[in-house]
């Protein structure tokens, strides 16, 4: 196989799939769009890859070019690919846990909303997005009020991760790039002590990897 | 964090600027080329509410809270005034740089990014090179290479210079192949303008234009213009914009997290060390010039 991603180094998005590349030592290439100041992903030429015209998208090429390449967009549609084929411990995507791959899903749809919010008001405040600053960050803060409280009782539990396991999942990875930047968002994470426990801990993974704007711990 | 507020409690940093200096100069406000054709954009200067725009026919134009404004392009970004920026006053005009004029010279917005910070603070860490092996780890400075050497710092034709500052770089530019001592030079020729020159990797005897043009939306929100004039005949557009805005992208949390937010002027608030002699010289120019816009005057 070979992987291919096509990415931009100041999306949380892109981060999130470089994140995971990265924990599972995958070697990919990466296809930089000029998404700002350029639009690059809103041009015909990327739009043949993704019509909707947003990043990223990965792309797995058969080695031997056998077979037609496979094409994913969506980035946690993308982290749900890649775990469940190159991660070899199965514990990033648990499908064989359907108790836990159930919550996985639901802290997946929690990380939309997260993105829809915390980094919605990062692309308001960075590069002048017209979205409804006042109602965004209201958003973000109702979620990571209820994520905190939820890391809370885990921690209560003598337990690290946002799902029900002794491990991080794609889950964890998928929310975080939103947390941790949200403060370019105007987004204060003071009133959240057990959120910015939770982003020490993911910032400690094996593999990790900085985006610009992260600091590390 | 600054906020607009439409009440008797109007926040100091949201209103509008009344420092005659600062009105008085042109302000940068957008990439030309990122203008749509007819459209109307809508941005802050100075605490003023803008449109601006370019009309079909390629004619730019801005007005502020119903105002017409004077509009300039230059350097491929369109520049406005509140004030009468032609008032005698050499600052008002905008500055030249002769090196972008050059025919192989690639001229580019490398991004416009909004910070919450004030634009002198930002014009101070472009200055900066004490920070580099801590924020640019591994690309503008790497420790232990942590020392900035002695350099000098004049005034000349109203402009400030920083000369001979040179720093060990593992990755100076998009184009570097391994580290390298850069030579950089500095320049202020505007109080919210500054550039840099240094050494073009594959060929020493000239020198790339990196600058920052900083259009103060209020005293304590900026929008920052990332300028680059480059002697790169390999590395893509989109590879030489993606080096500046990482750069910048690293920057920003240290901008966003100084207080206070404005400037403050008087050389006893913050302590300098020797490697802080350009914002020194800044600081006092400022206070020259008799600026009084997004500082704390000494």
């Amino acid at each position: 196989m070979a992987l291919t991603l096509y990415s931009y180094d100041l999306s949380v998005n892109c981060y999130k799939q470089r994140l995971l590349m990265s924990i599972l030592g995958l070697d990919y290439e990466t296809v930089l769009v000029d998404f700002f100041p350029g639009l690059e992903h809103k041009g015909e030429a990327f739009k043949a890859i993704n019509p909707l015209g947003h990043i990223p998208v990965l792309i797995d090429r058969p080695d031997d070019g056998d077979g037609d390449d496979f094409v994913l967009r969506d980035a946690h549609a993308i982290l749900v690919y890649l775990a469940a084929q190159y991660d070899e411990s199965g514990q990033w995507y648990p499908t064989t846990n359907a108790r836990l791959l159930g919550e996985v899903s639901q802290w997946m749809l929690f990380a939309e909303g997260t993105t829809n919010t915390a980094s919605a008001a990062r692309l308001h405040d960075n590069l002048g997005y017209d979205f409804n600053i006042d109602e965004v960050r209201a958003g973000a803060h109702r979620l990571f009020r209820v994520l905190d409280e939820h890391l809370w009782f885990r921690e209560q539990e003598g337990q690290e991760w946002v799902c029900s396991a002794s491990h991080p999942t794609i889950a964890d990875l998928a929310i975080f790039p939103d947390v941790i930047l949200s403060e370019e968002g105007g987004i204060s994470r003071l009133d959240y002590p057990a959120l910015r426990r939770w982003t020490d801990r993911v910032r400690r993974l094996d593999g990790f990897v900085l985006m610009p704007g992260i600091q590390p711990v | 964090m600054a906020s607009v507020v439409h009440s008797a409690n109007v926040t100091v940093t949201d209103q509008r600027c009344t420092d005659p200096v600062v009105l008085n100069l042109w302000h940068p406000i957008a990439a030309v080329l990122e203008l749509e054709p007819g459209g109307e954009h809508r941005s802050r200067l100075l605490g003023a509410h803008l449109t601006y725009g370019i009309t079909s026919v390629g004619d730019l134009w801005a007005s502020a809270d119903g105002q017409e404004l004077p509009v300039i392009e230059r350097y491929g970004y369109l520049w406005t005034s509140l004030g009468s920026p032609e008032g005698g006053d050499s600052l008002g005009i905008p500055f030249e740089i002769p090196e972008a004029h050059e025919p192989d010279r690639r001229n580019m917005n490398a991004g416009s990014f909004q910070v919450a910070t004030s634009a002198p603070r930002a014009i101070e860490n472009f200055l900066d090179m004490g920070h580099f092996p801590y924020v640019h780890t591994d690309l503008l400075g790497v420790e232990p290479h942590t020392e900035v050497a002695d350099y000098q710092v004049d005034i000349h034709d109203g402009e400030i210079w920083a000369t001979d500052c040179l720093f060990f770089q593992p990755v100076a530019a998009a184009s570097a192949t391994g580290g390298q001592i850069s030579e950089y030079t500095y320049r202020v020729p505007h109080p919210f303008c500054v550039m840099l020159y240094k050494n073009v990797p594959t060929d020493p005897s000239r020198r790339d234009v990196i600058a920052i043009f900083v259009q103060a939306m209020t005293e304590e929100t900026v929008r920052v213009h990332n300028f680059y004039s480059m002697v790169d005949e390999t590395t893509s557009d989109n590879g030489l914009r993606r080096f500046q805005q990482v750069i910048f992208s690293q920057d920003k949390p240290i901008l966003e997290n100084q207080r206070p937010t404005k400037l403050p002027l008087d050389p006893r608030v913050e302590t300098p060390i020797r490697a802080d002699q350009s914002a020194i010289v800044y600081r006092r120019w400022l206070t020259e010039l008799g600026l009084t816009y997004a500082v704390i005057p000494a």
